[in-house]
């Protein structure tokens, strides 16, 4: 009896040998590698020297495409996700109903419906568009494209600035009043630094999934990174047009990831104990 | 075109398009259903590998989800629908070498969809279990109970209260995202309207209709889960 209850309390032995969870994570691993590996060989046996001079340009190009539609439709999302957002946190019901509707109907919906929508659907107003000059803007995919990318990133990044200008908590708010500073003076020198800092790794997310959907602008026809991935299967139906795209989305997306992470530690360093 | 043809191609039968889509939202409503058992399972197995102590296991389900999640879906879905037959094509020849192989868009679509859920499931369920204290695991086995029947019978219950509302984000996303299975020819939804956008040329109409599918979804859903979490909380007070 004294004896189990000295062992209960020692910590618990270093597991050796091969119990079960070894033996299924190592040949789960062995099986990543073995996957790895294939790859990499069915890359290495598939080197097609006159494949890779004909498509690399294009992939450079698709890539730049893909950058510079994430990067507008950002931006522009930024911009028009600030008036929705105030629309969220006003205490006008018509306008909060508004902003409600806007971000519930962005947010649930397929982002492949809204692009849709602006690429296929707006064509059915051709001479109303065309009545007020719009349609030049309207006929290139790349532009439905951002339009389409702007609006949805625009209803999510107005509920990321929502929530974080509400983590602020409303002492802050009273503090600034109570120094005379008047509302936008509090939102800007008091409330945003403090909101920002919560709405960062939101924001980051935010763009890595916008550089995973801006892959859907290659079904309208906009030759972004897939776009090129997809013409280039068309052409030599070699499947390694997808793997070496895969590979770049996936190396996009990590770079992020750690950028990311990188700005988070580095701004934060203040609260760290 | 007058009024009147729009409601006739909004009709059910041979001259509107109703049914068809109709038949793609059921269509998406299966696929978005059957995923969900299949990515729930494998998410939960791959949020267990991720807070085990072996280190080999640790990695190996955390490849997994920086591949899935790194990758975009519409990537993913492409290489499993046109690199898996060539794949399989490869393997079956060293026992029948005139086989063919298909790859059926729904269950291409289905598998690439657990993939990609069960990837964002399993941060789910592991901050999950992050969120349930080790004096319950303790408590079970201080009472006799066995690894599996702590799970099922002591943890298992907390956490799916616990990853409950992470998890309905991942099913909207779930039934947002099988629209992309649309591209590779399943006649779901979005492609149903499609094909109607294209023939009757009421293109702003068809898709309007679908997005108005996909909201419709996602309102039914958000209050079946309302109802769902009621429950549990009941379930909750009761004890």
């Amino acid at each position: 009896m004294s004896a189990t209850a000295a062992m209960v309390e020692r910590p618990p032995p270093r597991t050796r040998g091969w119990p079960r969870p070894r033996i299924v994570g190592y040949a789960l691993v062995c099986l990543w590698i073995a996957f790895g590996l294939g790859i990499v060989s069915y890359l290495f046996f598939a080197w097609n020297p006159a494949f890779f001079a004909k498509y690399a340009p294009a992939y450079l190009r698709g890539l730049g495409v893909t950058l510079s539609l994430v990067a507008i439709s950002m931006v522009l999302g930024a911009v028009l996700s600030m008036p929705v957002a105030y629309g969220r946190m006003s205490r006008n019901r018509i306008l909060s109903g508004l902003a409600y509707c806007y971000v519930y109907f962005f947010r649930g919906t397929p982002l492949l419906v809204q692009t849709f929508l602006v690429y296929y659907g707006l064509g059915s107003f051709r001479p109303e568009l065309q009545m007020i000059g719009l349609w030049d803007f309207f006929k290139d995919a790349f532009n439905c494209g951002v339009f389409a990318f702007a609006l949805n990133t625009a209803a999510y990044q107005a509920e990321i600035l929502r929530g974080a200008i509400e983590s602020v908590p409303r002492g802050q708010w009273e503090g600034a009043a109570s120094l005379g500073l008047h509302k936008l003076q509090t939102l800007r020198k008091i409330v945003l630094p403090q909101a920002l800092i919560v709405a960062l790794r939101p924001y980051g997310n935010e763009l890595i999934l916008m550089v995973k959907a801006s892959a859907i602008v290659a079904i309208i026809t906009v030759y972004d990174l897939m776009g090129n991935a997809k013409l280039a299967f068309a052409n030599s139906f070699d499947i390694q047009a997808y793997i070496w795209v895969a590979l770049v989305y996936l190396v996009m997306v990590e770079l992020l990831r750690h950028a990311i992470e990188w700005i988070e530690r580095r701004i934060t360093i203040h609260l760290k104990r | 075109m007058p009024a009147q043809s729009i409601w006739t191609l909004l009709s059910w039968g041979p001259d509107g398009w109703s049914d068809d889509i109709a038949y793609g939202v059921i269509v998406t409503v299966l696929l978005a259903l059957a995923t969900l058992p299949i990515g729930l399972a494998i998410g939960f197995f791959i949020a267990l590998g991720k807070q085990s102590e072996e280190p080999s296991l640790r990695l190996a389900a955390n490849i997994y989800t920086t591949v899935f999640r790194g990758l975009p879906e519409l990537v993913t879905l492409f290489l499993f629908f046109f690199g898996m037959p060539i794949l399989l094509q490869h393997l079956i020849r060293y026992f029948r070498p005139e086989a063919t192989i298909d790859v059926n868009s729904f269950v291409a679509g289905m598998i690439v969809l657990s993939l990609i859920f069960s990837s964002y499931a399993s941060e789910v369920f592991l901050s999950a279990f992050r969120a349930i204290p080790k004096g319950q695991y303790e408590g079970g086995y201080s009472i006799g109970l066995s690894k599996w029947q702590t799970m099922r019978l002591v943890i298992l219950p907390q956490l799916l209260r616990i990853a409950f509302p992470g998890l309905e984000n991942c099913w909207l996303s779930l039934l947002k995202d099988t629209s992309l299975v649309s591209v590779v020819g399943l006649a779901e939804t979005l492609r149903n309207a499609g094909v109607a956008a294209r023939v009757t040329k009421h293109s702003f109409l068809f898709y309007s209709i679908a997005a108005l599918v996909f909201l419709g979804l996602a309102v039914v859903s958000s209050f079946a889960t309302s109802a769902i979490l009621r429950s549990l909380g009941k379930r909750e007070a009761q004890r």
